[in-house]
């Protein structure tokens, strides 16, 4: 069994308190920055994009899992940050003030998304955001002059300080520091004063605006902050890509975005890690299975499309929580070893509460 | 000039009249009490002072400020705070958590600092913490401390609602049916706990009750109202021997 | 008469005649938002499976249309009834959210289905009003799209009709609004769900049906459920006349769109008609409005 001993309040703040964690996350972190030499090159570009989804799967959490904002247009963000990127860097500017000029322009979308979003919400919010990516996507289509239209323009590789990053390990470092940059602010960010006020605007608006919160400016925060990280994501995307097309940011990317999100466990970050590495992990490991089953099956192209529901659902019936919920029932199991009792998470009866009138 | 005061307000949805020139005062460090029959307006005077709706006419004063429109979220800068009927705390997070979304009117630091977890961040944190804790020992919540409010009976979460409203360090607390549902021991509890917060913590309570007992206990002066109009106020004796109050709403 | 006007008829027949399409998949929706108050993101996949079953019954095996409509029908309603009893029963009791995650869950695998079954090409079949063409005065329109009309109006009627009059409708909105007390009224909440769920699959198949012959039978007919959405908000969530109404005004609004605006309008029409009237107009034109009490 473990207990948790604190001697002072700034113990409780610390990120990693155990001895084991110590040694976990530093043997992850060794193999991450080993991989490159160790894995064959495919396995390497592969985890490129895994870190690239997982910072736009973080982005989406703090919007959804943590303040509560359903959107199911992210793939909208995406594409704005991998446009705006390409077309400044195309004019010749640097790396890092293009990749920070797309994530603030993704930004201010984001902030002009957010203002209806204070008076539209749950369902409704939703549809909207449905809306405006399969919108946005209309857009970067006919908009041929600036975006190259339905054919595409191409990415210009990326390179830092005179450093070319587009080799298969320059790119991966790239990301991987981005994603624990990413991280790391984000996991500071909702474990403090912000954080609590996105928890507080989900969970119940009418007693957050009593105990000081501005409901509506919250929600445009968290689509603000959403918005610029998903546009760091989408900038990545378009280096790992090389060619932008509007259908490489079409309805099924916001979907998979969401997918990561509530297959992971909505309200952690953990979660968001989880869920982008096996949704982002999903394809690859179809392609191993496809020959394995028969030719009229594996021939056609809906086999994602299923596994991606059957995935979803078998989830949200069993496991509602999610990877999370599955990882913390799991940690308690072995903390509380061998007192832990069967029951703990036992769900009782619950019954529909309608969420239009109360 | 009163501590507190309601003046003539009233409130209207649409055809229906909620509350009715409404004027009451409360003065500092008292417990004054709202008694009435359901749908008299008793949550609607409160939904009012902290601004859920929008008073069709009157004011409201309290301590020298006009608080009538001010924005919703401003209003516990002004050192009010309430509980809510049917409970509202966040059932996603822990009683800690909630607790510490109570002292949110306390700023500290921007988004950068808090993005790089700078060490006044980290200062001001543990800071709140201990804040939240001497509630805690106040309110006896410690064996609840990392629990997750969903997981909590009834009885405790309307005592971490309370803690969350005394985390915002209010000077007026408004306790919308604080006994409701608890059972006689810890009704009492709260009626102790009601004397402490207005003797040891100074604030002011207003509070919405059905139980008469809490009412004697606890409040110095009774407000009685029906159909959204004041029926009678004064001591508790006085209120609760009026007849009209008797047949409108305590029975013989 | 003159071109212009004529036009003008012509692109309000058409628009009424898509705009009844609309409707009817909005109808859809709103019958299982009324009953279960999730909102039902499977619809336009049990369409699309409904077209498809449709067409391997009329053109592989050569069944007559009417009766390949019935059992199409029957099929879907099966469907229906078997997606609700056995998955979506499982998340009961559990926030919205959690349903329109199912029914996304849902779509996706019944599309998945369809795309390994079938495969990519289009495929088309015939109806009995295929070829067949009305004129009036001047105006040209198909008998298909006066079919479809006539669905969408007694679909509609009958619906209205059977939410407010008959006890079983009324049973059926109680138990959304609050299914506890439903239950202990002895209303069996649960078969009323699997119920509605077959309802709005034979729903789904009727439109299905009547929507291939026009835009061919292929994996994106499920796209049709997001106009449908767009139609729902315009009349109003949760009330049937609005959702008709949305359907046809939908309609219309696309077809003058493609003629009197910009390239490109009218593919956005639908979604800029959502975003809009969910920001200004929450309520929609015939909506009811809900609250919150603190």
């Amino acid at each position: 069994m473990r207990f948790a001993y604190d001697t002072s309040y700034s113990d409780a703040q610390q990120l990693l308190r155990y001895r084991s964690q110590w040694f976990c996350y530093g043997a992850l972190a060794m193999a991450l920055i080993l991989a490159p030499w160790l894995l064959p090159a495919y396995y390497v570009g592969e985890l490129s994009y895994l870190f690239i989804v997982c910072i736009a799967s973080l982005a989406l959490m703090v919007l959804t899992g943590f303040t509560g904002q359903v959107s199911l247009g992210h793939a909208a963000f995406m594409a704005i940050g991998a446009y705006t990127h390409t077309l400044l860097l195309d004019q010749g500017i640097g790396f890092i003030p293009s990749i920070l000029g797309a994530a603030t322009l993704t930004g201010f979308v984001g902030l002009i998304i957010g203002l209806p979003a204070i008076r539209v919400s749950g369902l409704y919010l939703a549809m909207v955001t449905l809306a405006y990516a399969m919108l946005t996507e209309q857009i970067i289509g006919r908009w041929k002059d600036v975006t190259g239209g339905f054919t595409g323009i191409p990415v210009s590789p990326p390179s830092l300080f005179g450093y070319d990053l587009s080799s298969l390990k320059g790119f991966y470092f790239l990301c991987l520091v981005i994603l624990v940059a990413v991280l790391l602010g984000l996991i500071n960010l909702m474990r403090g004063r912000t954080g609590r006020a996105f928890i507080g605007v989900r969970d119940s608006e009418a007693a957050a605006a009593t105990l000081g919160i501005w409901v509506g400016g919250y929600k445009v925060l968290a689509f603000v902050i959403s918005a610029f990280v998903t546009g760091i994501a989408g900038a990545l995307l378009a280096h790992h890509l090389q060619f932008l097309t509007p259908d490489g940011f079409s309805v099924m990317l916001s979907m998979e975005l969401v997918l990561m999100v509530v297959i992971g466990g909505l309200g952690s970050l953990r979660g968001a890690i989880f869920g982008a590495v096996l949704i982002g992990m999903l394809p690859t490991l179809i392609s191993k299975i496809k020959p394995l089953l028969p030719t009229s099956i594996s021939s056609q192209f809906g086999l994602e499309t299923f596994v991606f529901g059957l995935i979803l659902a078998l989830f949200v019936m069993f496991e509602p929580n999610g990877l999370n919920g599955r990882w913390l029932k799991l940690k308690i199991l072995f903390e509380n070893f061998p007192l832990y009792r069967r029951n703990t998470f036992r769900r009782g009866k619950t019954y529909m509460h309608s969420e239009r009138y109360r | 000039m009163s501590y507190f005061s309601v003046d003539s307000v009233s409130l209207s949805f649409g055809g229906v009249r909620a509350i009715r020139d409404l004027s009451f005062d409360v003065a500092q460090g008292e417990v004054f009490a709202i008694i009435g029959p359901n749908g008299a307006g008793k949550t609607s005077v409160f939904n009012v002072i902290t601004r859920v709706f929008n008073a069709s006419s009157g004011r409201i004063n309290f301590d020298g400020k006009d608080i009538t429109n001010v924005p919703r979220h401003r209003i516990v800068d002004y050192g009010i705070a309430r509980t809510f009927q049917n409970i509202e705390l966040f059932e996603g997070a822990a009683v800690i958590d909630n607790l510490l979304l109570g002292r949110h009117r306390f700023p500290y630091g921007n988004l950068i600092s808090e993005i790089c977890w700078l060490p006044n961040i980290r200062r001001a944190e543990a800071e709140s913490r201990a804040r939240v804790e001497d509630i805690i020992d106040f309110l006896e919540l410690a064996p609840y401390r990392n629990s997750l409010v969903s997981a909590l009976p009834y009885g405790v979460r309307k005592v971490v609602e309370l803690a969350r409203a005394l985390a915002t360090q209010p000077k007026l607390l408004l306790l919308d049916e604080p006994a409701s549902g608890l059972n006689p021991e810890e009704a009492r509890d709260l009626a102790f706990w009601i004397d402490d917060i207005r003797s040891d913590l100074g604030m002011t309570v207003i509070m919405i009750e059905h139980d008469m007992s809490l009412v004697s206990q606890a409040a110095d002066r009774v407000m009685c109202m029906n159909a959204g109009q004041v029926l009678a106020i004064g001591a508790v004796d006085e209120v609760q021997s009026n007849p009209t109050v008797i047949s409108a709403y305590l029975g013989t | 008469m003159d071109a212009q006007v004529v036009q003008i008829l012509q692109l309000t027949l058409n628009g009424i005649s898509i705009g009844s399409i609309y409707a009817l998949v909005a109808l859809g929706i709103v019958l299982t938002y009324k009953a279960t108050e999730v909102l039902n993101f499977a619809y336009g996949d049990i369409l699309m499976m409904s077209a498809f079953i449709g067409w391997g019954l009329i053109v592989v095996a050569g069944i007559p249309f009417w009766p390949a409509a019935l059992i199409t029908i029957l099929i879907a309603a099966l469907l229906g009834y078997v997606l609700d009893r056995h998955v979506m029963r499982t998340i009961v009791g559990q926030p919205q959210f959690a349903g329109v995650m199912l029914t996304i869950a849902l779509a996706f695998m019944l599309r998945g289905l369809v795309s390994m079954g079938f495969g990519p090409t289009s495929r088309s079949y015939p109806t009995p009003w295929t070829g067949h063409i009305t004129h009036i005065g001047p105006i040209v329109v198909t008998d298909l799209n006066l079919v479809i009309l006539a669905a969408a109006l007694i679909v509609t009627a009958l619906l209205f009709l059977f939410l407010r009059y008959t006890q079983l409708g009324v049973a059926i909105q109680a138990s959304s609004q609050n299914q506890l007390a439903a239950y202990l009224c002895g209303i069996r909440v649960k078969r009323l769900n699997s119920f509605v769920w077959a309802l709005t699959a034979a729903m789904a198949a009727v439109a299905g049906l009547l929507l291939a012959p026009i835009a061919l039978v292929d994996i994106s007919l499920w796209f049709v459920v997001l106009k449908g959405l767009a139609a729902l908000v315009l009349g109003g969530f949760g009330s049937i006349p609005g959702a008709i109404l949305g359907g046809l005004l939908i309609g219309l609004i696309e077809q003058f769109a493609g003629v009197y605006l910009p390239d490109g309008a009218k593919e956005m029409s639908a979604q800029l008609i959502l975003i809009a009237v969910l920001i200004l107009w929450p309520r929609g034109l015939l909506g009811e409005a809900h609250g919150r009490r603190v």
